[in-house]
């Protein structure tokens, strides 16, 4: 009677066992803030991905040391903070905003501007231009033989 | 002795190819017959010892000849047939002999589907043509032979990268050096017509089919590259913005600018030194795309064995190709002349505004992508510009761009009302600001990036039908006969613009409604994604003809209905031992279920990472239509006149614009 | 015809860079912690595991601290170089074992050679991201107030040696 016992507890327990799965440090639902976090450093022994993408060891490593620090209530910037100043600026995937990148973030509002500014004094100057001249005789009447051509088609 | 015979028809090639790009040239200059019409002979020959070379090249890889460098370096005995001799073009050399390939190829087809050209034209184009093959065949004979020997021959080779053991792996290289090379045509085209001095309407005719045909293979070679990253790589990645995809995707911005511009130089003569500039600057970017791959300046997935060697070379290439054209550009554009004038506001504009964008977008993509060089260089320390900032800066761009894709259309050429066009599109607008507002709450969730996004695609989607029928009620007769009436070309345009919707569409929808688990499953463990359960059914050993691994089983279930079993595996080549992960995809036009393994955890558990992602495919099926579009384009009746009435025409439609505009019709 | 002359203007300015770009090397990342102190850690020895080593013990000393791991191959590449600096006596050389089985590394050195005064071992790779490796073998150059002075990525070469590391070393001991 025990034994049963045993082997119903025994299967029960298997049962409960065989549920859901565990979320790993890089599971966005539960684990967002890590994974945005490990979104933004670069994975610095692959080539173009981030450390939430890779499996490469460092990349492993780096995660856990991003969700530890989570853990120790640091906040995203500090944690961020703590990257660079062993990596340097090149561990994020988003460059920075300072003096070094002005250029790569205001370049393509600045070519835009420069693009249109380029196009509506071009149209101005067109206008001004207009060299539009009338057909002459000779012209004309080729004209109007095409056209006639094309009617017949 | 293959592989010799393949080295001497590239060394006999690149004697055709010098004969091909020197005597036309000049023969066009000086007006000697006699050397113009060595032209075509000569592409033919090329084509003909090239062909020969990449046989030889094939040959070598097919029948296991591991007494050639390239084979012993990237193939092995156990590699399948298939990927045997796809790997002929895995390899830097084998890639170079392919660009030369697929470069003959083009050169052949000008030679021979140009009979209406005037024989300048042709000997100059094809001239160009042959110019740029001596460069590459110069490359390939001085520093990066494919056939150079390895004594004594290695017992078995290398293997391919395990990653391009792929079915993807046969066709999309091709496909895009088909789109790299096909600018070459364009490009010849403008060098030709600046060497000529004479640039109308009917000479962007001629360019216009061979551009919108290099366009459609760049498109479909992109859209396979980012479909096969997606199932190859197996973290469900589609866009990295990666140095060499942003190689491949900056000839394509360029490329699209430049069909638009050429529609408006062939229709009104305008533009015409800004689309020579356009054709320069597509085909250069190709070319830089090839520096880039090649001269570890840059660090990528792509790129092949680098040295610096070769990278110098490939730059002094570049200077000569583009430095050379651009200076030429800068000495016979002034001459060009203005062609059609327009107002301010008028469909010219509005392509022009189109233009300017596109080009503004790709030269951004070009500062980010050089910008850790250029930092670099300077010492001024070491920066990753990583996708991040290429979201930030090219939707933003793009976004005016869709809306004018609605709007130009339905603007008259020379001169159009904005008023008249709003009233036309109000109710487009209408439509697509509701859909923007309601049918993210249908599908799940409302966020401004979703609805962003459906606006964009709606409004293309709704202005299309709007200008469809306004081009139908100005023809005449029952539905089917004005269906008729219009040109391929414009039904070809409506069909890649909505091409671009489905595009955005897909974009918006798995960005927006994705879902990922990373989670570590036990056997019987499961784990519900958007409605999907999956069940993981422990993991198996298996063998495979050159590798090892583990495949799972992992049973999707959906409502408690059985929905497929999906086999997601993990492989380790055997001789480069290097780990793949195969993911497992259950593919729907209304989403995908994508499952990748991890890592094989205590107990027999396994990390395992499950996504949904929907409607991910109408980013390539929206590609594939752009693609459509353009074939459908290409097929209008225009390209097809007789070389009787072309005569006429050319003849006729010399330089005024509107005589031009008659011809075109 | 100035505005015809801008994309070649363009050009030529990008073709300068890539030329420059064509000696330098992309994948190396400086490190940002050059002149600044070396980061504190407390390891146990590799031989000795009941002693304790930190990087406190080396002030008022010049050293190397050299980043190596049973399992890298390009270690072996660097491994004789480090053999005939430790014979010159010209500066010591401290090992950090970095995320390598005891065994593996003691049968490594005891098969290969010992340059080491000592190795500390960094079983979980935590000093290692403190000091922003991320490609074994590194080597760190470290000053007589415990500053790191250089970093060589990748295996130490004869000539980094003669042209880098040498003469900074020497300048360090004055």
């Amino acid at each position: 009677m025990r034994g049963l016992a045993l082997a119903a507890l025994l299967l029960f327990a298997c049962a409960a066992m065989a549920g859901t799965a565990v979320p790993t440090v890089t599971d966005p639902l539960t684990n967002k803030r890590a994974v945005h976090l490990a979104e933004q450093l670069r994975c610095l022994v692959c080539q173009n991905q981030s450390i939430a993408d890779s499996n490469a060891e460092l990349a492993v490593d780096l995660r856990r040391q991003i969700n530890e620090q989570i853990e120790q209530g640091r906040s995203d910037g500090e944690i961020t903070d703590f990257m660079v100043q062993r990596y340097g600026d090149f561990v994020l995937y988003r460059p920075p905003f300072k003096a070094i990148t002005l250029v790569l973030w205001l370049g393509p509002g600045l070519l835009l501007t420069a693009g249109i500014a380029a196009l509506v004094f071009n149209l101005r100057r067109r206008r001004a231009q207009r060299v539009d001249e009338p057909l002459s005789a000779d012209e004309r009447q080729r004209a109007e033989l095409l056209l006639a051509a094309r009617g017949r088609k | 002795m293959i592989p010799e015979l393949g080295h001497f028809a590239l060394i006999l090639a690149l004697l055709l190819a010098l004969t091909q790009g020197v005597l036309p040239v000049i023969g066009a200059a000086r007006a000697i017959p006699a050397w113009m019409a060595v032209a075509r002979p000569a592409a033919q020959g090329q084509f003909v010892f090239v062909a020969i070379a990449f046989g030889c090249l094939a040959w070598s890889f097919a029948n296991n000849d591991f007494s050639v460098l390239n084979v012993a370096t990237n193939s092995n005995s156990q590699l399948p047939l298939q990927y045997r001799i796809a790997a002929t073009w895995g390899s830097h050399e084998g890639s170079l002999l392919l660009w030369v390939l697929m470069l003959s190829l083009w050169t052949v087809a000008v030679s021979v589907f140009s009979r209406q050209l005037p024989e300048e034209m042709v000997a100059r184009v094809v001239g160009v043509m042959g110019l740029i093959s001596v460069g590459f065949l110069l490359f390939m004979l001085l520093t990066s032979n494919p056939f150079e020997r390895l004594l004594p021959a290695a017992a078995d080779g290398r293997d391919l990268n395990p990653l391009l053991q792929d079915p993807g792996m046969v066709i999309h290289p091709p496909m895009l050096y088909m789109g790299y090379v096909g600018f070459s045509v364009a490009f010849a085209f403008a060098i030709a017509a600046l060497l000529g001095g004479k640039l109308d309407a009917t000479w962007a005719r001629w360019s216009r089919p061979w551009t919108t045909l290099a366009w459609c293979f760049l498109t479909l070679g992109i859209m396979l590259g980012s479909w096969w990253a997606y199932y190859e790589l197996g973290w469900g990645g589609w866009w990295f913005w990666d140095p060499v995809e942003n190689a491949s995707f900056m000839p394509w911005l360029f490329g699209t600018a430049l069909i638009h511009s050429l529609a408006v130089t062939e229709k009104r003569g305008s533009f015409k030194s800004w689309t020579v500039l356009l054709a320069i600057c597509a085909f250069s970017l190709s070319l830089l795309g090839t520096f880039l791959v090649r001269s570890g300046v840059l660090t990528s997935v792509h790129a092949f064995a680098t040295d610096p060697k070769r990278g110098i070379f490939i730059l002094a290439f570049l200077t000569v190709v583009i430095g050379g054209s651009l200076v030429l550009f800068a000495w016979r554009a002034p001459r060009v002349g203005l062609g059609g004038a327009f107002e301010l506001v008028s469909r010219e504009s509005m392509l022009l505004a189109n233009n300017v964008l596109l080009a503004v977008a790709a030269g951004s993509v070009l500062l980010g992508t050089l910008y850790p060089l250029f930092l670099d260089a300077l010492n001024l320390g070491k920066i990753s510009v990583g996708p991040p900032y290429f979201d930030a800066v090219f939707v933003p761009l793009m976004t005016p761009a869709v809306f004018l894709m609605g709007i130009g259309p339905l603007a008259r050429w020379k001169d159009a009302s904005l008023p008249e066009i709003a009233v036309r599109l109000r109710w487009a607008f209408g439509v697509s600001v509701v859909t923007a507002l309601l049918l993210p709450f249908v599908m799940g969730r409302w966020t401004p990036f979703i609805a962003f996004g459906l606006l964009l695609a709606a409004w293309i989607i709704a202005s299309s039908a709007v200008t469809l029928k306004h081009r139908l009620s100005r023809s005449e007769g029952g539905l089917r006969a004005r269906l008729g009436a219009q040109p391929r070309a414009y039904y070809g345009m409506l069909l890649a613009h909505c091409g671009v919707a489905v595009f955005i569409i897909g974009v918006t929808l798995v960005k927006g409604y994705e879902t990922e688990r990373d989670v570590r499953m036990a056997v019987g463990d499961s784990v519900t994604v958007s409605n999907y359960t999956f069940r993981f059914d422990g993991v198996q050993s298996i063998n495979g003809p050159n590798y090892r691994g583990s495949r799972g089983t992992i049973d999707v279930s959906r409502g408690g209905k059985h929905v497929r079993v999906l086999h997601p595996e993990k492989r380790i080549y055997h001789v480069q031992q290097m780990p793949m992960t195969e993911a497992a995809i259950d593919t729907g036009i209304f989403g995908d279920l994508y499952v990748s393994l991890g890592e094989p955890v205590s107990g027999g558990a396994w990390s395992v990472r499950v996504y949904h992602k929907p409607f991910v495919t109408w980013i390539w099926g929206g590609c594939i239509i752009m693609a459509l579009g353009g074939l459908l384009a290409l097929c209008d009746r225009r390209y097809r006149v007789s070389a009787g009435r072309h005569e006429a025409i050319v003849s006729g439609g010399g330089t005024k614009g509107a005589a031009g505009e008659v011809a075109a019709g | 015809m100035n505005r015809f002359l801008l994309p070649l203007g363009i050009f030529i300015v990008i073709a300068a860079f890539l030329a420059v770009g064509l000696g330098l090397n992309p994948r190396e990342v400086p490190s940002p912690l050059i002149n600044k102190p070396a980061p504190a850690f407390t390891l146990p020895q590799l031989h000795q595991p009941e002693k304790a080593f930190s990087q406190q013990d080396m002030k008022g000393k010049v050293w190397l601290l050299n980043v190596w791991a049973s399992w890298c191959v390009s270690c072996r590449e660097e491994h004789p170089v480090l053999m005939e600096l430790a014979k010159s006596n010209a500066v010591p050389i401290y090992g950090l074992n970095y995320k390598d089985p005891r065994d593996d590394a003691i049968a490594w050195l005891k098969q290969l050679g010992d340059p080491y005064v000592l190795s500390i071992a960094d079983r979980d790779g935590r000093v290692g991201i403190d000091y922003g490796v991320y490609g074994v073998p590194e080597t760190f150059v470290i000053d007589k107030q415990g500053a790191i002075r250089y970093k060589q990525i990748g295996p130490l070469t004869p000539k980094a040696l003669k042209d880098k590391i040498l003469p900074l070393v020497k300048e360090l001991q004055l």
